[in-house]
């Protein structure tokens, strides 16, 4: 017999099986994913269940596995940002920034001041574009269509905003060793304010639509609630942490570029419509967060500079010293580090990147089992997840 | 029917056919027109469908086919089903399997049969009419088990299970949700119902007394859990259960699936319509409109409710849902059909 069915049949009060010896139970296995609608990419859940109750999750990764980091190790520092793109395919300014980050660090250059600007420009509306796709698919887990479109609709203007700026509109390839690659276009700067303006009040449309709509509630308070012990021994970060109640954000704490001239705040989950550190906290984080972010971009943009792009003494081959790098960034997952090693060759002789997303996913082995399905696809919506960071 | 049957008669000249052919032929013929109605009905819904929810999400939805507003869109999706391969599972239970899709839209297509569109169009005016409606169209859970089981898919599975579980607990308040009108109209015929609130808005049952009000909103919540819309669409449920019970459904099987829900969806509506909502009678005096068409007119604004509704919340979990039908939904239907009785004890003199 399974223990664990055992367990339900007491806990469940009855000796039934005393009356039915022949009747033999088991627990369904499941498979969820690689292909299923709501698993956010390649994800596979290996999940028992006894009806509709969760015993076990465990997940199985690997399916986008591009060898990012040996990739790394074969070309040269500035050849790589193009890979960082393809990390985290819905925030690729933030992943571009964090290994840029790195490699300045270990170069021990200093970026000119209208690069920083530009820089940090660019991450938040890549923040508020990438949190737009975790409202909006959390929505469609919880069976609410109509939050995506909304989401799309305004992530168009940052894309459109961004493809002015560098061309591209998924995969950006834009932050480059030593500044950025492109000057900004004309009009740029009220073009990011307009966009402000008009999604601050699109906020309130989310939160009368979705965030506050009595069966989104009742759908997500309580449930996958990750305590922060959990979220420590895991090594959670970014919107998952902070939704446990956790104010740590590497943009405040550990800044980096020039994060520390701007101000903001850190939003963290109150527990308000449940238990601090469940779903409803972790995406409501997300919101604010946008929020925040529109706070920073205004900032940025009233401060920005005239001045040189980018570090003029950069060679086309940018070769690193011997020694090695970490950096931590606050992508919109998380932690983003990377770790570069350089012995003075061409290349890094190795390189490490520390994804949020792994992190953040594997908590789902500890707070998924106990749930019913709908909630652990609530639980791993508010995770929000992205494959290709994980299997790199 | 009895028209049609007439009808036939006069063609063919009175005394040429035996009554028995002529009672098959105004049979057959009705069932055509209604199959046919229901068809229409269900193609014209999917269009809506499209066009309500890319009206909600700031989106045209189809606008290519058939020049205005994509209205030849449904006809080109049935096109393209058609000739779609019909896959059938090699672990399936064959027989169950290919059977699931026509059980499912059978029990939608029977229920048909006693709905009054007009006075004296009703293919078959039952003097139970409401008790058969409401037992030809629980046919359908027997549809989605026996795809749910056959398909030999544990997402189906569950589907099934879901949607058994569902569908059988929704069908008590709504079956209660119209107790109380049968108290009024002191009928189950379908057409005594209608005729019953005739004369004003103010005869219709929903407006009667608050009771009654309160039972047409149960009925109408019952019956969107009925058809497995959002809220209530956990048989199907995309993001959960892939496609639920009809993941491994293609072509024209699944098309038989889809047009079902429709005609679900417009059947509903118009059980509301002849039972809350006065059927063909309107509020306008004088003015003789085609009672048909107010009676669809009628049973369209109700689809389109459904449709805004599933466009706008969010899906409740298979455990809530159960809690808002026996702990919420049937103790207020209960409440409802004391306090319609109190209410015509108090109010209304028998004659």
């Amino acid at each position: 017999m399974n223990p664990a069915i055992d367990g339900v049949a007491a806990s469940r009060g009855g000796d039934d099986r005393a009356a039915l010896p022949r009747l033999k139970s088991e627990l369904l296995e499941l498979n969820m994913g690689p292909q299923h609608p709501s698993t956010h990419g390649v994800l596979r859940l290996l999940i028992h269940t006894d009806g509709e109750i969760v015993h076990s999750v465990r997940p199985y990764i690997g399916y986008l596995h591009r060898c990012a980091e040996k990739i790394g190790e074969g070309c040269d520092c500035r050849q790589f940002v193009v890979y960082t793109d393809r990390l985290d395919y819905l925030a690729p300014m933030n992943c571009n920034f964090g290994y840029v980050v790195a490699v300045e660090k270990l170069m021990g250059i200093a970026v000119p001041e209208r690069a920083e600007h530009i820089r940090v420009i660019c991450a938040e509306l890549q923040r508020i574009a990438s949190h737009l796709i975790a409202f909006g698919t959390f929505g469609l887990d919880m069976g609410a269509w109509t939050p995506l479109l909304y989401a799309f609709r305004e992530r168009e203007v940052i894309l459109n905003i961004f493809e002015r700026l560098c061309g591209g509109r998924m995969l950006y390839n834009y932050y480059d060793i030593g500044g950025v690659r492109f000057d900004l276009p004309d009009g740029f700067a009220e073009e990011v304010v307009d966009f402000i303006d008009m999604f601050e009040r699109k906020l309130d449309e989310y939160n009368t639509l979705l965030s506050y709509n009595k069966i989104f509630i009742e759908r997500t308070a309580d449930v996958g609630v990750l305590s922060v012990a959990d979220a420590n021994a895991y090594g959670c970060t970014g919107p998952v942490l902070r939704g446990s109640g956790v104010a740590w954000d590497c943009r405040r704490d550990d800044p980096y570029s020039i994060y520390d001239r701007f101000e903001f705040d850190v939003p963290t989950g109150q527990g308000e419509m449940g238990t601090v550190g469940d779903s409803w906290d972790r995406y409501m984080v997300r919101i604010r967060e946008m929020a925040e972010s529109c706070r920073i971009v205004r900032q940025a943009v009233k401060a920005l500079p005239e001045g040189p792009i980018r570090t003029p003494e950069l060679k086309k081959i940018v070769k690193v010293p011997a020694g090695a790098a970490y950096t931590r960034t606050e992508s919109s997952k998380g932690e983003l580090g990377f770790y570069v090693i350089a012995d003075g060759g061409a290349t890094p002789f190795r390189l490490k990147i520390r994804s949020p997303s792994f992190s953040n996913l594997h908590v789902i082995e500890k707070i998924g089992p106990g749930q019913m399905i709908s909630d652990l696809v609530a639980t791993v919506g508010s995770l929000d997840l992205v494959l290709g960071e994980i299997d790199r | 029917m009895e028209q049609v049957t007439a009808l036939f008669a006069r063609i063919a000249g009175a005394g040429t056919l035996s009554p028995q052919l002529l009672l098959w032929l105004g049979a057959l013929t009705m069932a055509l027109i209604m199959a046919l109605v229901m068809a229409a009905c269900a193609i014209v819904f999917t269009w809506a469908e499209r066009k309500v929810a890319g009206f909600i999400q700031s989106r045209y939805g189809p606008m290519r086919v058939g020049r205005w507003h994509g209205i030849a869109q449904p006809i080109a999706d049935m096109l393209k089903i058609l000739q779609k391969e019909d896959i059938i599972p090699a672990d399936a239970d064959r027989k169950f399997f290919i059977l699931a899709p026509f059980v499912l839209f059978i029990g939608s297509l029977m229920a048909w049969a006693a709905i009054p569109f007009a006075p004296g169009f009703v293919a078959a005016d039952l003097d139970m009419g409401l008790l058969y409606i409401f037992a030809a169209s629980s046919l359908v859970t027997i549809g989605i088990l026996m795809s749910g089981w056959a398909s030999n898919n544990k997402w189906s599975l569950y589907g099934a299970a879901r949607g058994a579980a569902q569908i059988v607990s929704y069908e008590i308040p709504l079956a209660l949700a119209v107790v109380p009108v049968v108290l009024y109209a002191g009928s189950l015929n379908m057409t005594d119902i209608v005729v019953a609130q005739q004369g004003g808005i103010w005869k219709w049952f929903a407006l009667r007394n608050p009771f009654l009000f309160v039972s047409f909103l149960i009925y109408f919540l019952a019956s969107i859990a009925e058809v497995n819309r959002t809220p209530f669409d956990l048989p199907e449920t995309e993001s959960e259960l892939v496609a639920g019970y009809h993941t491994e459904y293609s072509g024209m099987r699944f098309a038989f699936f889809f047009l079902a829900e429709y005609a679900n969806l417009f059947l509903v509506s118009c059980i509301a319509t002849a039972v809350f909502l006065g059927g063909w009678g309107h509020p306008v005096p004088g003015l003789n409109f085609a009672p048909a068409l107010v009676f669809l007119a009628k049973a369209v604004l109700l689809v389109l409710a459904q449709i805004w509704i599933r466009w706008t919340l969010p899906r409740l979990r298979v455990d809530q849902l159960m809690h808002v039908c026996w702990k919420v939904m049937i103790p207020l239907a209960l409440v409802c059909l004391a306090g319609s009785g109190v209410w015509m004890l108090a109010f209304v003199r028998f004659a």
